[in-house]
């Protein structure tokens, strides 16, 4: 091995501790990286492929009962490459040994084979008999939760008769990748299952011979999707169509979609941070080397070392802090990653595995952690490449300490010497105690925006489940019903309160601007489900005109005042305007409301409700259960216990990890930031130090200077990291809302306090650990040191 | 002792200080014959370092021209210093400048790794008289062994010119004596060129010739008719 080549590997020794401490932020964004990168680019190649493979449709459309003998007019529309009608269907299913109803929804399969679009994945058995009135196929998932066995037998509700259903399969759809009951919050494969059965049975059932309510296309390449949209909802407006919609309003794909840009701007965003932070720690740990190391610099020179082997020297330290990165960061991101696809396993149905660790994630963080060192000791390294070999001989001038306008204030104050000098040294060099106090920002900043998150995921859940959604279980029913049914829901075992609601499906429209939206419309002083404000105030739909969510109106257009064109998309299928009363801020949904008696009457029809809300006694629930089935017109039922306790837990959890995972975080940058500058500082003024000692001071005279400036500069950070951390929610606010949700911004004042006592603290450990090489200090050798 | 190994004519270096030009060499016309000893004397200031930088290829001069035998310094770029430097030139320098993370060996070692025909570096060090210590860390010796370390690694090259600014100068005499018998016994076993500046005159005694300097300028050459061992030196 070359001299040279030791030197730089007992440097590395000596220097361990401070590379550890970079080694780890950088740690932290390598894994991060790899973790979003990856797992972006896993769920969206692991999605590509199973789309391919499986021909997911590119759209969709239901209708209410449409003929086939459109088919031939829908294959003829520009650029549609193939179609696929179905019939579908909602049941409700007695599971053995369960006592809550489960939903099914019922999928035709061709009588010719398995369907050309959307193509299951059989995973066990086969496909049930094209003649069968009674065999099914169900989603794994549901089989698997169920305990269902092949040659199992469940009752089903189909449009009124009750049916025993034999298990012949079981699959996995690109359809259904993430599956989630009607109007349920949470995926529960046990309470929901896909069902396909062959048509003529599903048809017979449904009273659907020769009909269909559901059609899938696939689109040409050089297709135009709108026109297409257009030309099917043409073709299927008098047959109840609901509108055409693609992939991104398909609500697996939406679901995944939202998941995976959201990974995509995570590994966008959060990775440069960690970056830049251990960059600038490079920098200046790489700058302090290339300063004391003046004397050796020049005699590598004088003998005759080149410049580029001085500046490859000193990159080469840097690339080694970053080697130690990658060993602490890749098994950290590899990890993480399998936590990750651990927890998308929960949620998503794949039918091959999603945590297939390709080498890329490890090759694009391994090159950026490599880059970062390298560009962070750049800097210095050229410095010491560049430096004449004869000046490099001489010590390093003194540096300059100039008497200001601020010495003289700090003379007024009569300021404690060892006070001066720490003040003196932050002002000494003021963007290098800006950029050390901008990285423990960044800590701060990690941890008031984490926070946020988590307060604002709470309060959307209790505006969410708990103000707005007070009932127990919801029923939702087929047809319109009089409300007069609800009497009869009354008297069902086990239920206290009952009230109805009618929902209506409509496009609503403001020029050229349309949403698609269910319009809620509940008796006055509705008690289970409410319209509630931002703020917790519940609000009543206005008798006349319609409540709209504040994001519905804004993406609309609209003001309170002005008019909105509503298209129903059942009943009669009218179009009317109708004046916008007022608009309601919320988090959850788009909602648009109107008043019971107002929406009946705009139908024309005396009192009708689509579904009931009731609150149940816990006691009876077996008999609510048993007796609920026996309903008419019953679709399904959503129960809200559970759902809320689900989600909960599966959020309580998810929190806990997130929060823990932040907090790591959060040290590892402040100690990497503050270890490596009280070192640094430590080195700069070992003699000054020891003179201080040699003069008298005690020990901790001593460390109080070099302690001092650290938590002085922490200090300093904290305003700066809640401004940069309620910025960040703030942007998080205008940038996460969607269709879905709005983020309400919830800035709680222990969130600030949390997020500085965390970085404090790990400041203070970081500058203890300093200090006790202070302590240590040997004042014979540091006085001798030349400088 | 015929063969000229350095040649300057007029050499000057001006430094810039922006309020105030210095003119560590005004005009120095010298010659270095092979295998000489020469020693360089002269008040604090008047250009001795600024010289050896030179004539080691450390530094630029702002006028005149330096030949090492027919090779042209002043004509040469940062490249050709540098391989002149590692080529031909060995240095020690008054505070032995010697990498702290590095052994004895393996100080010796970082010059014998980029010259074309080395000794081995133990057997420098045995020529210092360093042979048990080589496995010892710079901090781990005294100034004397500091320096003759450096001596070792400037000479393991096998380098035609030993170029020595003030080699004793943070040395007490005993110390002193023995590096100075170090660089006489380089000198006189492989006809090293070797130039030494140094602040105690009574140095002089054992060179060939004294280069005494004033003002940027020599002011006298003198050559020793005897000359004396270093041990017989008066600190
Ligand atoms: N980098 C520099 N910038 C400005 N002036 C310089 C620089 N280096 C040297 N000088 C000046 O040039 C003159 C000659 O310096 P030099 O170092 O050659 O003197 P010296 O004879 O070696 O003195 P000493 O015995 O004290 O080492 C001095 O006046 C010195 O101040
Ligand atoms: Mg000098």
């Amino acid at each position: 091995m070359d001299a040279l080549d030791r030197k730089l590997l007992r440097d590395f020794r000596r220097l361990w501790a401070q590379a550890l401490a970079i080694a780890l932020v950088l740690a932290c964004g390598v894994a991060i990286l790899m973790t979003t990168f990856g797992m972006y680019q896993a769920l969206n190649e692991t999605r590509a492929a199973y789309y391919e493979r499986n021909r997911f449709a590119d759209l969709f459309a239901q209708t209410r009962r449409a003929p086939l003998t459109l088919m031939p007019e829908i294959r003829a529309i520009e650029g549609v490459y193939a179609v696929e009608p179905r019939v579908t269907g909602a049941a409700i299913l007695t599971i053995p040994g369960r006592a809550e109803n489960a939903v099914g929804r019922i999928l035709s399969l061709p009588a010719s084979g398995p369907p050309t679009l959307n193509e299951p994945i059989l995973r066990s058995g086969r496909y049930p008999d094209p003649g069968a009135a009674n065999e099914v196929m169900v989603n794994e998932p549901f089989a698997r939760a169920n305990g269902f066995a092949l040659g199992d037998t469940f009752e089903a509700n189909l449009n009124g008769s009750l049916r025993p259903l034999t298990i012949t399969g079981t699959f996995l759809s690109p359809e259904f990748i993430y599956t989630i009951g009607p109007g349920a919050l949470m995926p529960d494969n046990e309470g929901f299952g896909i069902l396909m059965m062959p048509e003529p049975a599903v048809a017979a059932a449904f009273d659907m011979s020769g009909a269909f309510n559901s059609v899938s296309l696939k689109l040409t390449a050089s297709a135009r999707p709108e026109a297409v949209k257009d030309a099917l909802d043409r073709i299927l407006e008098p047959y109840g169509g609901l509108g055409a919609y693609d992939r991104i309003r398909q609500e697996s794909h939406a679901f995944i979609d939202a998941e995976i840009k959201q990974l995509r701007s995570m590994s966008v965003i959060l990775p440069p941070i960690f970056f830049g932070i251990s960059a600038f720690l490079v920098n200046m740990v790489i700058g302090r080397i290339v300063m004391l190391e003046r004397s050796e610099i020049g005699l590598m020179k004088a003998i005759g070392y080149s410049d580029t082997t001085v500046l490859t020297h000193y990159v080469l330290l840097a690339v080694l802090i970053a080697v130690g990165g990658l060993a602490v960061g890749w098994p950290m991101g590899s990890w993480l990653t399998f936590l990750l696809a651990r927890l998308y396993a929960q949620f998503f149905d794949f039918p091959f595995l999603i945590f297939t660790m390709s080498y890329e994630p490890y090759v694009v963080s391994g090159v950026l952690a490599l880059l970062t060192a390298a560009l962070g000791a750049a800097q210095s390294a050229l410095r010491a490449a560049r430096m004449p070999p004869a000046v490099a001989m001489l010590p390093p001038a003194p540096p300059r300490f100039r008497r200001s306008m601020t010495d003289r204030l700090l003379q007024f104050l009569r300021l404690s010497q060892p006070v001066m000098m720490i003040l003196r040294s932050l002002m000494r060099w003021p963007l290098r105690s800006f950029l050390n106090a901008l990285g423990l920002a960044l800590a701060v900043a990690i941890l008031v925006s984490s926070s946020f998150f988590t307060d604002a995921m709470e309060e959307i859940i209790d505006s969410a489940f708990y103000q707005s959604n007070r009932q127990d279980a919801i029923l939702l029913l087929s047809g319109d019903i009089k409300e007069t049914a609800l009497e009869e829901v009354r008297r069902l075992p086990g239920v206290m309160q009952a009230e109805g609601q009618l929902s209506a499906l409509a496009i609503l429209r403001n020029g050229h601007l349309s949403k698609h939206v269910p319009i809620e419309a509940r008796r006055a002083g509705a008690d289970l489900a409410r319209i509630v404000d931002g703020d917790g105030h519940p609000r009543e739909a206005p008798g006349h005109g319609i409540l709209l969510a504040e994001r519905l109106a804004a993406q609309l257009d609209l003001q309170p005042g002005e008019t909105v064109e509503i298209e129903f998309l059942t009943g009669r299928r009218e179009t009317v305007e109708v004046t916008v009363a007022g608009t309601v801020p919320q988090y959850f949904g788009l909602g648009a409301y109107m008043d019971f008696e107002a929406l009946n009457a705009l139908f024309r029809q005396t009192p009708q409700i689509t579904m009931a809300h009731v609150t149940l006694d816990s006691a009876a629930d077996t008999e609510f259960h048993a007796a609920v089935q026996d309903l008419p017109k019953l679709v399904s039922t959503i129960m809200l216990t559970d759902t809320r306790s689900g989600f909960q837990d599966t959020i309580e959890q998810n929190i806990g990890y997130m929060t823990t995972i932040y907090i790591v975080i959060a040290s590892l940058i402040t100690i990497g930031v503050a270890y490596n500058g009280a070192r640094i500082q430590l080195s700069e003024r070992a003699r000054e130090l020891a003179s201080l000692r040699i003069l008298g001071f005690s020990r901790g005279e001593v460390s109080f200077i070099l302690v001092g400036e650290t938590m002085l500069l922490a200090l300093l950070a904290q305003p700066l990291g809640w401004l940069i951390g309620a910025g960040i929610a703030k942007a998080a606010v205008e940038g996460f809302t969607s269709d879905l949700y709005r983020i309400p911004l919830v800035l709680k004042p222990d969130t600030f306090a949390k997020a500085s006592i965390v970085v404090l603290i790990a400041a203070l450990v970081a500058a203890l650990v300093v200090r006790r090489r202070l302590d240590n200090l040997d004042l014979v050798a540091a006085m001798k040191t030349r400088e | 002792m015929t063969e000229t190994i350095f040649r300057t004519e007029g050499l000057t270096k001006v430094y810039d200080t922006g309020t105030v030009k210095i003119h560590a060499l005004a005009g120095v016309d010298l010659e270095l014959f092979s295998g000489e000893l020469a020693v360089l004397l002269g008040p604090s200031g008047s250009g001795k370092s600024t010289l050896l930088n030179i004539l080691g290829g450390l530094d630029h001069a702002t006028a005149g021209r330096v030949w090492f035998r027919d090779l042209e310094l002043t004509g040469l770029g940062d490249r050709g210093l540098t391989r002149f430097r590692r080529d031909h030139v060995g240095f020690v320098f008054q505070f032995y400048n010697l990498v702290a993370s590095l052994t004895a060996r393996e100080n010796v070692q970082l010059v014998t790794d980029v010259s074309p025909n080395p000794m081995n570096p133990a057997e420098a060090l045995e020529l210092v008289g360093l042979g048990h210590r080589m496995d010892h860390f710079p901090a781990e010796m005294s100034g004397g062994e500091q320096q003759r370390v450096a001596i070792a690694r400037a000479i393991a090259k096998r380098p035609e010119v030993l170029l020595c600014d003030e080699p004793t100068g943070a040395l007490d005499s005993k110390t002193g004596v023995q590096v100075l018998e170090a660089l006489r016994d380089v000198n006189e076993r492989f006809g090293t060129t070797t130039a030494v500046i140094t602040h105690n005159a009574a140095i002089r005694k054992m060179a060939h010739r004294v280069i005494r300097f004033q003002d940027g300028r020599i002011s006298a050459v003198e050559v020793n008719k005897t000359r004396i061992a270093p041990a017989e030196i008066e600190w």
